[in-house]
């Protein structure tokens, strides 16, 4: 990647030299899985599945939420054992039994989700496993320096020895590449692996996957990000409701179809405007609603100036780091400011912890949710009831009734695939879990809604359905924070946007400015 | 800040180590006599098969899981040393072996139960401890007392060391357990392992680490540890009898949170443990000195320290969260 490049949002450096006249060498299949069968209770979650990786192949994995896509990579590695069907390493069978017994066997993962453990350092969560050793020990010199050595050459420079729960969802995505990336193997998995990564990362990243198909490994990468797949991908192979649909040269098919075939209809959503044009109206609907003075915290975020108007999109935009998420956690009272003030209303209040934040009529809706928002062992319907439970008081309990007539009505709207209403939320798959998280804070109908990455890792189809409906809310005069790293999505759905960079807040775009190559050149500097 | 989060794994570490010293300070101060490396030196005599068994202990919660049968299985050691001696008049270089055997495949039977039945660890170690202490009346339900020579050596032998002082050989046993626990714990995979798991046993698993093995071969440990000290606890008691080691669990436990590890595991430190028994150990030797008080006094004290270094634990955690997401 080029320094001077290294800001664009939507160009990846496209490499794939596929050309069907037959230029590429004859491949042969590392990897292959032939009708494989996976069922939970009340889910069919993959039937009779075929899949084929080719050594020097990046091979995409496509399918809206709860296809199936990370349960076939589970089956592959030994984490599920699948209910039929085979799968073979270099034409041997094998049935890896455990995630240790499939990288043996040459087959390195990264899982959806961040899976590294957070009380051990960085350089740890690296190596764990296969430590180099001196004398009789671990050496841990060696693994610190190994580490910092891997992790630069990711472009990241961070302090190794740290817990690795000190540092963002981000960087810990980017470790536990790195762990995946270092394990010499025949085979890498990469499951939605940069769901929270910056365009700059991500090209990193796809730099790295270019070498190593380089060097003869089947790479396989799932990801919701259809740019992405155009980027870097050679072939696709696609899966609608656990079944398969068909295995695609990227090359040959149209992002249109490659859509529609993902989700068994046409696809427009992208096509039409999603914002208002009437600007008549503005002057009397957009009454300020929140209003931050010099709000800021000392080593999390400069002191800032931010109004959100009722009715209004405010999109927060910057790099990885540049204090999106602090910024979110100051106004809603999570972290403590140490000088600022803030008004709702005109009126000065205090917001010193979330609860605070709730009374006032906010809410804040979290980048990580596996630690800061889903209940796995609660149902999808606890999930989605427990914020507007917690705001109407533990005494005025909702009838059961009700509760299942809202959750109904937002499972249906964002269309989470479950089971059930009971199906636990620990079951669902990672986008469908998003979607639940979304849910809850959607119909708390706050006054001032915080959305921080609400689409991370939501099919394509549901991000367009996602979207009109924060658009609908915002209509009817919800103010609206919306924090996201993917520039095209803010520009869809903002009314203005506040620009970030370093911990501080650098300038403001309205009207006109929304479009990318302000918005890029202002986050750049240039 | 940096610096000051840096260290909060380590805040409990550093208030036990702390306030031993102060308490030792105390006794000084107060007592003539106390200011002693021989005082010192008679809390590890006292209390090395405690510290034997609270390492054992370290190990298991910092996996996350309890062990509440060791006090049971010291019992049952030294009841069933004493019958092996004494009836079938076997030599301890036959029973020592035997026991370190019989403790560790206890530890191993419960590890298979609590990790390939996923049934609670408190559950299976509760019906260990009541298995172990049952079988201990099995074999008598009276006091065996020990009149092996070897036996009485080791109770009464003292090695001697400069300025008059002397240690008994427990005190070695104990020493190289905790230098062997320590280089487990920090230098081999093994011991990383162990932290891993207490971390997020999820993640360990998909991060290819062998959890089911590590986590059976750490009850394991744990049961050839209180094996070990229930020979140490033999030496010092020279009998077996099925009321030995009541509640012992629980100073182990208190001694281990004392010394920094929390109940909910990925944290543990072996000198922390040390120090958890010491502290012990020196209320006891202030209640001595001081000569009025009942011996209970040292529970009260132990309860009271527990309160206050769990409460520290949950602030330090309750702190830690909201400071997340900083870098
Ligand atoms: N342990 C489980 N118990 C019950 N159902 C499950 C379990 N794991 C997965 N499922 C179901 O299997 C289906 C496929 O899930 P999977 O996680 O493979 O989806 P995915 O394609 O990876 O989706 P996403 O893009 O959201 O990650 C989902 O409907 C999910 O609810
Ligand atoms: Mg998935």
């Amino acid at each position: 990647m080029t320094g001077g490049s290294g800001f664009t949002f939507l160009e990846y450096p496209i490499h794939h030299d596929f050309s069907p006249e037959g230029k590429v060498p004859v491949m042969s299949s590392i990897l292959t899985a032939k009708g494989i069968c996976k069922y939970f209770p009340g889910v069919k979650a993959l039937q009779n599945v075929d899949f084929e990786l080719q050594a020097g192949e990046i091979h995409c994995l496509m399918g809206e939420n709860g296809a199936g896509k990370s349960t076939l990579i589970k089956v592959l590695t030994g984490v599920e054992v699948s209910d039929a069907g085979e799968v073979c390493l270099e034409r041997k069978k094998i049935a890896p039994s455990s995630p240790q017994q499939a990288q043996q066997l040459g087959i390195s993962t990264v899982y959806q989700e961040v899976n590294l453990c957070l009380n051990l350092s960085v350089a740890e969560n690296i190596f764990i496993g296969r430590e180099p050793r001196k004398y009789c020990g671990i050496d841990w010199k060696e693994i610190n320096r190994r580490s910092r050595v891997l992790l630069a050459n990711m472009n990241l420079d961070i302090d190794v020895t740290q817990p690795l729960g000190r540092y963002s969802v981000a960087i810990q995505q980017m470790v536990a590449i790195a762990r995946a990336l270092d394990i010499s193997a025949k085979v890498l998995i990469l499951d939605e692996p940069t769901s929270s990564l910056d365009a700059t990362e991500v090209n990193k990243l796809f730099e790295v996957m270019q070498k190593l198909k380089q060097q003869g490994l089947g790479i396989i990468f799932v990801t919701h990000f259809i740019e992405q797949v155009y980027a870097v991908s050679d072939r696709i192979t696609i899966l609608r409701n656990g079944e398969l649909v068909g295995v695609y040269d990227t090359a040959a098919l149209p992002r249109v179809q490659l859509i529609a075939k993902m989700m068994g209809k046409a696809f427009d959503g992208f096509e039409a405007s999603i914002k208002k044009t009437a600007a008549g109206s503005e002057a009397e609907e957009h009454a300020g609603f929140l209003a931050v003075r010099g709000l800021g915290c000392r080593g999390s975020i400069s002191p800032f100036d931010l109004e959100v108007n009722n009715g209004e999109v405010l999109g927060i935009v910057g790099l990885l780091g540049s204090g999106r998420t602090e910024l979110a956690r100051i106004i809603f009272g999570i972290d403590r400011a140490d000088s600022g003030e803030v008004l709702i209303k005109g009126q000065k209040v205090k917001l010193v912890c979330p609860a605070d934040a709730i009374r006032h009529g906010l809410a804040y809706c979290p980048e990580n949710r596996k630690t800061e928002g889903i209940i796995d062992t609660l149902s999808v319907r606890e999930n989605i009831i427990l914020a507007l439970q917690a705001k109407r008081g533990w005494g005025k309990y909702i009838p059961r009734k009700k509760q299942e007539e809202i959750a109904n009505k937002y499972v249906n709207l964002l269309r989470i695939k479950t089971a059930g209403l009971e199906q636990l939320v620990g079951n669902l798959s990672g986008g469908n879990q998003q979607k639940v998280i979304l849910a809850r804070w959607l119909i708390t109908m706050p006054s001032l809604l915080i959305l921080d990455e609400p689409t991370r890792g939501i099919d394509v189809g549901t991000k367009a359905e996602i979207q009109k409906l924060i658009r609908a809310l915002a209509a009817e005069g919800m103010a609206v924070i919306f924090i996201s790293s993917e520039l095209d999505e803010s520009i869809r759905c903002c009314d203005r946007m506040a620009v970030l960079r370093d911990r501080s807040k650098i300038a403001e775009l309205s009207g006109q400015e929304i479009e990318e190559q302000v918005i890029m050149q202002t986050i750049a500097g240039v | 800040m940096k610096a000051l989060s840096l260290n909060n794994k380590y805040v409990n570490l550093y208030i036990t180590t702390l306030l031993f010293c102060a308490l030792f300070a105390l006794g000084s101060v107060l007592y003539t006599g106390f200011f002693s490396g021989q005082v010192l030196l008679n809390m590890f005599i006292d209390n090395a098969f405690l510290i034997i068994t609270a390492i054992g202990m370290t190990f298991v919660l910092i996996i996350g899981g309890i062990d509440i049968s060791i006090g049971a299985v010291i019992a049952l050691i030294c009841m069933l040393s004493a019958y092996l001696l004494e009836v079938w008049h076997l030599g301890p270089l036959v029973v020592i072996p035997a026991m370190l055997i019989v403790g560790a495949v206890f530890g191993l039977v419960q590890g298979i139960f609590i990790h390939y039945f996923k049934i609670q660890p408190f559950i299976v170690t509760l019906a260990g401890m009541f298995l172990a202490r049952g079988l201990c009346y099995v074999i008598s339900i009276d006091t065996v007392l020990i009149t092996d020579p070897f036996y009485q050596f080791m109770a009464t032998y003292r090695i001697p060391l400069p300025f008059n002082s002397f240690i008994s050989v427990s005190v070695l046993i104990a020493l190289a357990a905790i230098a062997a626990a320590y280089y487990i714990l920090n230098y081999t995979r093994f011991g990383r392992t162990a932290y891993a798991i207490g971390g997020n046993e999820q993640s360990a698993l998909l991060m290819g680490l062998p959890v089911a093995r590590t986590k059976v071969l750490i009850y394991t440990l744990n049961g050839f540890c209180s094996a070990l000290a229930g020979i140490v606890f033999s030496f010092y008691m020279l009998s077996g009898y099925g009321l030995h080691a009541v509640g012992l669990e629980m100073d182990a436990i208190a001694s281990v949170v004392i010394g920094g590890t929390p109940l909910t595991g990925g944290i543990g430190f072996v000198t922390g443990t040390l120090f958890g028994v010491l502290i012990q150990g020196v209320i006891q030797t202030l209640i001595m000195f001081q000569g009025t008080l009942s011996s209970w006094w040292t529970k009260i004290a132990i309860a009271f320290l527990l309160c206050v270094f769990i409460v520290l634990q949950r602030l330090i955690v309750a702190r830690k969260e909201s400071r997340k997401s900083l870098a």
